[in-house]
């Protein structure tokens, strides 16, 4: 069955749209991550223009973050007070990154700076969640996991306007989680996602959050963000496709139930290796996009009249 | 040929029309079984019916043209071992779609000379180039040229080869025409040839509204004269169906 999705201006396998929905909703409530990074690549794989894919998958992750969010917060796994102070640096950076990619859109090469993001940020991200979590699970088989601090101490922990996170069961200066929510908020503004992929590890290793907490939080936080930026799209572009959102999240939400039922059943660390390894695939499916020699060297894109 | 009682009635409008035609003098007439195309929600693509009659012998060409656009080509280069968009041509009026129909090769029927003239055929399609780019090689040209078209072709909005028209009994005469789901809206005009010996003798054109109707123009409409309700509302129905798939989920 077909629909003709009036903003992207082509007619889509309805059948298709819901599982993809599904699948990417699954994996967002899973590893509480939005799933645009997975998301947004499909849309435009399957044909979608770029900026539409962008525009409604801003606007799909609201969905699946709020019915994600509903999930966790029955299990009292959000931390309102971390997820304000991240939401409000978290404003200022998408808004700042909207402004930085319409300059870079000037200069012609959004696209190939987009994709670099994409390898540098997945990249690092994956790799370094990998080794992280695959020394865990190491650790925990040879030996008898014993009980340690918290977290670690370094130099972020003596930065001043300390406030006090009940439910992180941490103390720590409130222009940390500022910071983070900021330089998450420009990526996710110029990468057309939510951020949850960035979010997620700087909360557990530069914020020091225990892994419960971390999912919700940041499902939380990425609700705000995004409808930010798919305010910003509609006005600025007019390339939110409401009609294929909607047959997004009809997937997502439904996945998403499945995917965070399912994530109290794996262990923090196994959550955290299965989450690398798809990032670092995605990563390494651009990367290779970028390095293979294109089928036609040459690309056609109509230009909207100046 | 697939006969419906459809196309034997438009055969029938056509020969009525044929014989006023004579009457007048004309050579050609033609017409199409729709010059409106809607794009509803369930738009996958459609097809129109072309039909005509000549008077006498002759060949028949068909060619739809699209509304005109900008296009940039681009062409990437390896620079530091990864594929980057390195340079820029901008042709200006080039058709959104264009198809071409014929009752035998188009070789066959005229010079190149008068194919190039007429626009003819895919590689005939004139091309203006954008100010900046007017200075550049001409060989250079050529091959963001051949790259729109093979482009444009591999997207199913030009025709490769030309689609067949059928002649009955040297008089009248039908075609298909398909457009596929990813056209563009606007006016698009159908141009019937009658060449004799290798030169059009007559030439009618005919246009073709395409339009989004129903929810899909509403939507669009919407989104591009109301776009920061429409950014609102957006917002509104996610938090709500997000909401609400939280909420039915609760009781299983």
């Amino acid at each position: 069955m077909h629909f003709y999705l009036p903003i992207a201006e082509m007619s889509v396998n309805i059948f298709l749209i819901l599982a993809m929905g599904g699948g990417i909703g699954f994996l967002s409530g899973l590893f509480g991550v939005g799933g645009g990074f997975l998301m947004t690549p499909l849309l435009i794989f399957i044909g979608v223009p770029a900026p539409v894919a962008v525009g409604t998958e801003a606007n799909q992750i609201v969905a699946s973050s709020v019915s994600g969010v509903i999930a966790h917060m029955r299990r009292g796994n959000v931390d309102f007070k971390m997820g304000g102070v991240l939401l409000a640096g978290g404003f200022v950076g998408s808004s700042l990154g909207v402004v930085l990619f319409k300059y870079l859109q000037g200069l012609g090469q959004i696209d190939l700076v987009i994709k670099l993001c994409y390898v540098v940020f997945l990249g690092i991200i994956g790799g370094l969640m990998f080794v992280e979590s695959a020394r865990t699970i190491l650790r925990s088989r040879s030996v008898s996991a014993s009980r340690g601090k918290l977290h670690q101490h370094n130099w972020l922990h003596g930065l001043p306007f300390k406030m006090r996170f009940r439910r992180s069961k941490l103390y720590i200066s409130a222009l940390l989680p500022l910071m983070v929510g900021a330089g998450v908020g420009v990526l996710s503004a110029l990468m057309g996602v939510g951020g949850g992929f960035i979010m997620v590890p700087a909360m557990i290793y530069l914020l020091g959050m225990p892994t419960s907490v971390v999912i919700g939080t940041s499902l939380f936080q990425i609700i705000f963000v995004t409808a930010n930026v798919t305010f910003l799209q509609a006005v600025t572009t007019q390339t939110v496709d409401v009609p294929l959102a909607i047959l997004l999240l009809i997937g997502a939400v439904i996945g998403a139930q499945f995917g965070s039922k399912y994530s109290v059943r794996l262990k923090g660390e196994q959550l955290r290796i299965l989450l690398a390894v798809m990032v670092i695939g995605v990563c390494a499916k651009i990367a290779y996009d970028l390095i293979v020699t294109p089928e036609d060297l040459y690309s056609i894109a109509p230009l909207i009249a100046h | 040929m697939k006969r419906n009682p459809a196309t034997f009635l438009l055969l029938i409008a056509a020969l009525v029309a044929v014989a006023s035609a004579s009457a007048r003098g004309q050579a050609l007439v033609a017409d199409l079984s729709s010059h409106h195309v809607a794009i509803t929600t369930g738009f996958t693509g459609t097809d129109v019916l072309l039909f005509g009659a000549v008077d006498g012998e002759g060949d028949v060409v068909v060619v739809i043209t699209g509304p005109p656009e900008s296009v940039a080509v681009r062409n990437k280069q390896r620079i530091a071992g990864i594929w980057v968009n390195a340079d820029t041509v901008e042709f200006q009026g080039i058709p959104n779609f264009y198809a071409v129909a014929s009752n035998r090769p188009l070789k066959e029927i005229t010079s190149p000379d008068i194919r190039e003239t007429q626009q003819i055929g895919a590689e005939h399609i004139a091309t203006k180039l954008a100010a900046e780019d007017r200075d550049r090689p001409a060989a250079e040209i050529a091959l963001y040229r051949e790259a729109l078209i093979r482009n444009k072709q591999n997207s199913g909005l030009f025709s490769v080869e030309p689609e067949q028209i059928s002649i009955i009994s040297d008089r009248l005469f039908r075609t298909q025409i398909h457009f596929p789901s990813n056209m563009a809206t606007g006016s698009y005009s159908a141009v019937v040839y009658l060449f004799r010996d290798g030169e059009a003798v007559q030439a009618v054109s005919t246009p073709i509204l395409v339009e989004k109707v129903g929810v899909g123009a509403e939507i669009y409409n919407f989104a591009h004269q109301q776009s920061a309700l429409y950014g609102l509302a957006a917002i509104v129905i996610a938090v709500f169906s997000g909401w609400l798939g939280g909420v039915i989920f609760r009781k299983v």
